[in-house]
């Protein structure tokens, strides 16, 4: 192996700079893409129903109805609709107006009276929308089980001895999704520079021509591949602790680890995803079906299979297996415990172990297929 | 004309067809989407562990612990004893939720006092935790009325709880409908989209243009195909939905393809309008990835567009897939009529509308 | 140093997706200090070899030695040595003309002192120094030639390999950058010139002629020129149609290559034969036989066995174009801007029903511009554009129904096999069933295209790739054919075969309009406008505006003479 001449090297980084700098389709994705996607993600996906449109019918108009009524529209998570009958009702539920109702029957107040009878309340949620009907059914038995307690200490009952569950959210307390899913989203832009933005360089070299020109210079493999590393290297750092900025500064993501393993982690991650563009780019010489391969082995992977919106443990033991293999999905462990648990070593040990191996299988393998010959 | 047109579609769809690679490239990531989307892109929790730091010794404690063990959301328990091995099996994801009961937990319970447990769930998980902690409070209430009802006389009130269109919360019910609306969007915008680019890009489209067609007769020779290419896809899934994952198809599949036409026109002008836009098919690449990703976050499939800001929602209207999903998904399930169904029909067509028109003026616009 | 810097010892090279060897046994010595023409249609092997010999690709057998260097496992020292310039040029289309060449320095070693003035004198020699600071995606196409070339100078090499430099390249850059080899061939360089231009051959000390992967000369130009010693004849002061009497010529047995220049014809004859009788070939009273010096081009065709016939067989399965407009094409005042930039500036030009017109200019100048215009692809800025007396713009289809197109790259569709063109190309101007069928079938016989159906343009040879895309332009018999630079990059025997057909649609009354920066091209129009910055600063018949120029020393110019002269003595009086 000759040394490395960094004359050679840094003109080559200087090149590669201009270039980034001034063509739109790089600049789209490293600098716009990013921006829409910290937005997107910050605003548009929003795990958390915080008021959810519910209607009410009451066929029985009794205090006691009104007063469990009242439960309801003083819940925060509900807007209560009230309805006449339960067919308007279920129509705004078919139509996707409310998304659950409530119904309290005729005899609902009769019911209650009997000593021995129960009085049976009907909520019906729309199905198509698990989460939502989990949310809407939670909610609904938090209201009735107030509602219940009230009545009884209202007439100096003993209330039914529930078992009540006081929920502690560590690191999260409000349980906002918005908290975990922005970190794991700085993984996509990570993704989508390392990878497609990369995907495109090395094919480009070889279709303008240009990597000809190269090739009959004195240039050494290793200072063309460190030239097209070293400055999408610095571009994605830069881009992710601007992102690490917006989240933490303008959206409030609280940030308790340390910005140095962020930036040894987020190097590593880097080094596997500019690694993967690279081989793509190399190995296939065309733009178009290397952006395409890239879209395909790494956003979409990272997007499904990395565990910041779909839960892992969730899927079939044979998904959850292949998503051992995903950089992305050790990135964004790393990223969620570093903005929100901190330095938990383990966990970090762990996921930098494993970019270590991506990072240099990758950049191993496009060193392997980068030549300096034609063929 | 009709025979000039009936050319055009022709060769599209030649060209798409031709080689086994291109054939492969539209039907092959269809399957493994749909292989593989209803298990992974979902927001359901199950097999997840559950962690129990029990500092109770009695009968209920146990008693409950069994339970939980029995639920599908948690296949696995972890038993741990101290504070440190609760802070060590969150810090480092070993469970999802721990449960604390507390030493005099079955004593309160024992003396028909208000007991309470403890759980902490990990905040970088905070929705699988609330998923999580509502099976565990669902569980927690069936047994704490099972025991009252066996001590004392009678629950005043009870909730029935049904869940309409899903009746079980199948969360693969709610995946695959919308499956049909991303995946064939996806395709209809790179086969407009690209296709433009690539006559531009090798000169073919010249070639068109001086030709006797018009570029109205253009566009529609390049819609038609999308569409073909979209309907095909969507019905693939919609097979599979039906026959593989067995989710019931409730509406009218005449309404469903009426209005995936609609879609594919609103489709086709947003992949007409970034083409218009493109010089390069690397550029077209490049502008229907900005498009789509946006489009897909923002459907209501990730997160419900309920949640969103009421701007972004305002916004969100000229998204397409947004009103196409609603409509897949009530035709599917909630067998939906065609007056309910026109609030998502009626933005699909002035989407469409616009998009075309503006495509269509941008096209004739860069020509000079 | 010794007389061979470059030793080609039976190369061959094959590629593992072609079952043809791209090179097959060529062997040939390159001599220091002279430039060698590598010369040969397309897809000879030109590139293959020039890749070879830098480097960047290995032999499958044989050897190479470049100044006793293996180049591939003598990698490093040979790079120190030797400049490259690859198709397209290389060139960073993004960065400015300043940063293509300190990349290339730095990539090279070239510092400090020596850099600075390397810089100027590259840059004073290429004349690049006023638009250091533009991108090199904005330079024209000569500039980019000698940005690429100055790049490829920049390490002071010894060896200097060009490929295709004058590609995409008006003659005026062209004589540039050969006045600017030769400039360095005098400091003791080393060039290898490939080329698919046969009149740049007979610049060259020696050239490489190969065909198809092989060699068939090696040698002085003038040795393979004078085996056709005497051969070469002009018919001149021909009356009647010359069109014809080329056709005629070319039917005869002594004939074995002809082309038309201007108002004459050219002919080769074959070996040891007498000369054509005039009057049996019905050349007119007036007309005579000159001797003319032979070209290499002539020597060319000739070595490949010579030129193809006259007769057209497409043209004979035309019916004639009926119609009774005089003026089928017309120009007035036709202006466009982009900005304040003026691409065409009140252009008026008129062509008559079966004529071939051209449109002829140095890159840029703005033929492209006004073409488009006249077929309709673009919206002029005032003045009219009239084609067949209507607006192609304002009306619609009907008017286009009889125009037929032929782009510079055969616009084809890469991935539909030639059948399903045919058909799409039919379809689209309306033809159908039973009548469709016989059209394309005519097409197929007449194109021998028949073999081929099922496969795809990319694979098709080039001469087949012309022939399909010419096909596709006039199944539906149009009145007029636009062509722009139909030629280009093709060799003479398939450019020959295609000014047959076009010679054999014009006598069927077709019009036909044509833009070309190639001289070749030229020679076969009826009439020419000379295009340059956006205006038209001479029209006429080549022979007309050949005889423009002629003087004293320079009785009998060539078209590229006159377009040279021409251009310069506008653009000096401009700068008066």
């Amino acid at each position: 192996m000759k040394s490395i001449s960094f004359r050679r090297l840094s003109a080559l980084c200087r090149k590669e700079t201009w270039q980034i700098l001034r063509d739109p389709s790089s600049n789209l994705i490293a600098f716009v893409l990013p921006v829409v996607m910290m937005f997107i993600f910050g605003y548009g996906i929003n795990l958390d129903s915080t008021a959810v449109h519910i209607g009410l019918v009451l066929e029985d108009t009794s205090p006691e109805a009104r007063h469990f009524a009242d439960n309801l529209y003083g819940s925060p998570y509900f807007i209560v609709h009230a309805a006449e009958t339960q067919a308007e009702v279920g129509r705004a539920l078919t139509e996707g107006r409310v998304r659950g109702f409530v119904v309290v029957p005729v005899d609902f107040a009769e019911k209650l009276k009997q000593p021995t009878g129960t009085a049976p309340l009907l909520v019906v949620t729309d199905g198509s929308e698990p989460n939502t009907a989990n949310f809407v059914q939670n909610y609904v038995i938090a209201a009735w089980t107030g509602w219940m307690q009230q009545r009884a200490s209202e007439r100096g009952e003993l209330p039914p001895p529930g078992i009540s569950i006081e929920p502690r959210f560590w690191f999260n307390p409000s349980a906002e999704s918005r908290n975990f899913l922005i970190p794991g989203s700085i993984t996509i832009i990570m993704t989508v520079i390392g990878a497609l933005l990369t995907s495109l360089v090395v094919a480009r070299e070889w279709e303008r021509g240009t990597m000809e020109a190269l090739l009959s210079s004195p240039v050494t493999r290793t200072e063309l591949l460190l030239s097209k590393l070293l400055p999408y290297y610095v571009l994605g750092i830069v881009s992710l602790f601007l992102c690490v900025g917006v989240a933490a500064l303008m959206m409030h993501v609280p940030f308790r680890g340390s910005l140095l393993i962020l930036w040894g982690i987020g190097s590593l991650f880097l080094a596997s995803s500019l690694g993967l563009g690279l081989l793509l780019s190399t190995v296939l010489r065309n733009q178009f079906v290397a952006a395409q391969a890239a879209l395909n082995a790494a956003f979409l992977p990272a997007m499904m299979l990395s565990g910041f919106l779909f839960e892992i443990r969730s899927m079939p033991a044979v998904i959850q297996g292949a998503t051992y293999l995903i950089p992305a999905r050790y990135f964004v462990t790393a990223l969620q415990t570093l903005f929100q648990a901190g330095n938990v070593a383990p966990i970090l040990l762990h996921s930098g172990m494993f970019l270590v191996f991506a990072g240099s299988f990758f950049i191993g393998l496009t060193a392997l297929k980068t030549r300096r010959r034609l063929e | 004309m009709f025979s000039r047109i009936l050319t055009l579609i022709i060769k599209e769809l030649e060209m798409l067809l031709q080689d086994r690679q291109s054939r492969m490239v539209l039907i092959v990531p269809v399957i493994l989407q749909l292989a593989l989307f209803p298990f992974a892109a979902t927001l359901e929790v199950k097999n997840n562990t559950l962690a129990i730091y029990n500092e109770d010794s009695g009968r209920e404690s146990v008693e409950l612990m069994q339970r939980f063990s029995q639920a599908q959301a948690f296949s696995q328990l972890l038993a741990l004893y101290s504070e440190a091995e609760v802070r060590y099996a969150i810090d480092n994801q070993e469970a999802l939720i721990v449960i604390r009961f507390p030493a005099d937990f079955s004593r309160d319970i024992a003396a028909g006092l208000p007991s309470k447990i403890q759980a902490i769930l990990d905040g970088r998980r905070s929705n699988s935790g609330q998923i999580a902690l509502g099976y565990v409070q669902q569980i927690v209430n069936d047994y704490s009325n099972e025991r009252f009802r066996l001590q004392q006389k009678n629950v005043p009130s009870s909730l029935v709880v049904r869940h309409w269109f899903n009746p079980n919360l199948n969360y693969v019910w709610h995946i695959l409908p919308s499956l049909i609306a991303i995946i064939t969007s996806i395709n209809a915008l790179i086969v407009t989209a690209l296709s433009v680019a690539r006559e531009r890009e090798q000169g073919t489209l010249d070639q068109l243009l001086i030709s006797p067609l018009t570029p109205g007769m253009i566009m529609i020779g390049k819609i038609i195909p999308a569409i073909l290419v979209a309907v095909v896809q969507g019905t693939i899934i919609l097979l599979g939905a039906i026959f593989i994952y067995r989710v019931p198809f409730a509406g009218s599949l005449l309404l469903l393809y009426s209005s995936m036409m609609f879609y594919c026109l609103a489709l086709a002008g947003f992949g007409l309008l970034i083409s218009s836009v493109c010089a390069t098919q690397q550029q077209a690449f490049l502008g229907v990835f900005c498009f789509v990703m946006p489009t897909i976050m923002l459907s209501g499939y990730a997160s419900p567009v309920d949640n969103m800001p009421v701007w972004l929602q305002y916004l969100d209207w000229i998204n397409p897939l947004r009103h196409f999903i609603v409509i897949v998904k009530g035709l599917f399930l909630k067998d939906i009529d065609p007056i309910a169904l026109l609030p998502n029909v009626y933005p699909l067509i002035i989407i469409a509308i616009v998009t075309l028109s503006s495509a269509n003026w941008l096209f004739r616009h860069r020509l000079a | 140093m010794s007389d061979s810097l470059v030793i080609l010892d039976s190369v061959r090279k094959t590629f593992s997706h072609s079952v043809k060897p791209a090179l097959e046994g060529v062997s040939a010595v390159l001599k220091p200090g002279q430039i060698t023409g590598l010369v040969g249609p397309d897809g000879a092997g030109k590139t293959t070899l020039i890749r070879l010999m830098a480097g960047l690709l290995a032999p499958t057998s044989g050897s190479i030695s470049v100044d006793h260097c293996d180049p591939i496992r003598d990698a490093d020292q040979l790079r120190a040595f030797i400049g490259y310039m690859p198709q397209k040029f290389g060139l960073y289309e993004d960065l400015s003309v300043i940063e293509n060449l300190e990349l290339h320095a730095d990539l090279r070693a070239l510092m400090g002192e020596e850099r600075v003035t390397t810089f100027n004198r590259l840059l004073a020699f290429t004349d690049l120094t006023r638009f250091t600071s533009r991108l090199a995606g904005k330079l024209s196409g000569g500039m980019k030639q000698k940005l690429g070339l100055a790049c490829a100078l920049l390490g002071r090499p010894r060896l200097l390999l060009l490929d295709e430099p004058s590609v995409g390249v008006d003659p005026i850059s062209r004589r540039e950058l050969w006045k600017m080899v030769h400039e360095l061939i005098a400091k003791g360089m080393t060039v290898v010139w490939s080329t698919a231009y046969l009149d740049e051959a007979e610049l060259c000390a020696e050239v490489i002629l190969m065909n198809d992967g092989q060699l068939i000369f090696s040698g002085k130009p003038a040795d393979l020129t004078q085996r056709i010693h005497d051969r070469s004849l002009q018919i001149r002061q021909i009356t009647g149609n010359r069109r014809q009497l080329l056709a005629r010529a070319l039917r005869r047995p002594e004939v074995s290559d002809g082309v038309i220049q201007g108002h004459a014809v050219r002919l080769v004859l074959r070996e040891g034969v007498d000369r054509p009788n005039l009057n049996e070939l019905d050349a007119g009273d007036e007309a005579e036989l000159v001797p003319v010096a032979p070209r290499f081009e002539d020597a060319f065709i000739e070595a490949l066995g010579g030129g193809p016939g006259g007769d057209s067989v497409l043209a004979q399965s035309l019916s004639p174009v009926l119609g009774d407009e005089d003026i089928v094409v017309e120009a007035v005042a036709l202006t466009k801007r982009f900005g304040d930039f003026t691409a065409t500036d009140q252009v008026n030009f008129e062509v008559k029903r079966g004529e071939i017109f051209g449109l002829l200019g140095p890159n840029g100048a703005g033929k492209s511009t006004t073409f488009r215009m006249m077929c309709g692809l673009l919206t002029p800025t005032s003045g009219t554009a009239r084609v067949m007396g209507i607006d192609l713009k304002t009306s619609g289809s009907e008017a286009r129904q009889r125009l037929g197109y032929m782009a510079q790259k055969f616009s084809l569709y890469s991935n539909l096999t030639i059948e399903q063109n045919l058909k799409f190309f039919s379809g689209v101007y309306g033809l159908r069933g039973a009548w469709q069928k016989t059209v394309m079938a005519e097409m197929i016989e007449v194109f021998r295209l028949q073999p081929y159906l099922g496969t795809t343009p990319d694979t098709l040879p080039l001469g087949f790739k012309q022939r399909l895309a010419l096909a596709c332009a006039v199944m539906h018999q149009p009145a007029i054919l636009f062509l722009d630079e139909p030629t280009s990059g093709v060799d003479p025997v398939t450019r020959r075969e295609f000014w047959t057909h076009i010679n054999g649609i014009v006598e069927k009354g077709v019009t036909v309009m044509v833009t070309t920066h190639f001289m070749d091209e030229a020679e076969y129009c009826d009439r020419i406008a000379l295009v340059f910055r956006g205006k038209i600063i001479a029209a006429g018949s080549p022979d007309q505006l050949k005889e423009q120029i002629a003087s004293p020393q320079n009785p009998d110019p060539s078209m590229e003479d006159a377009f040279i002269s021409l251009v310069q003595q506008h653009a000096s009086d401009v700068s008066i």
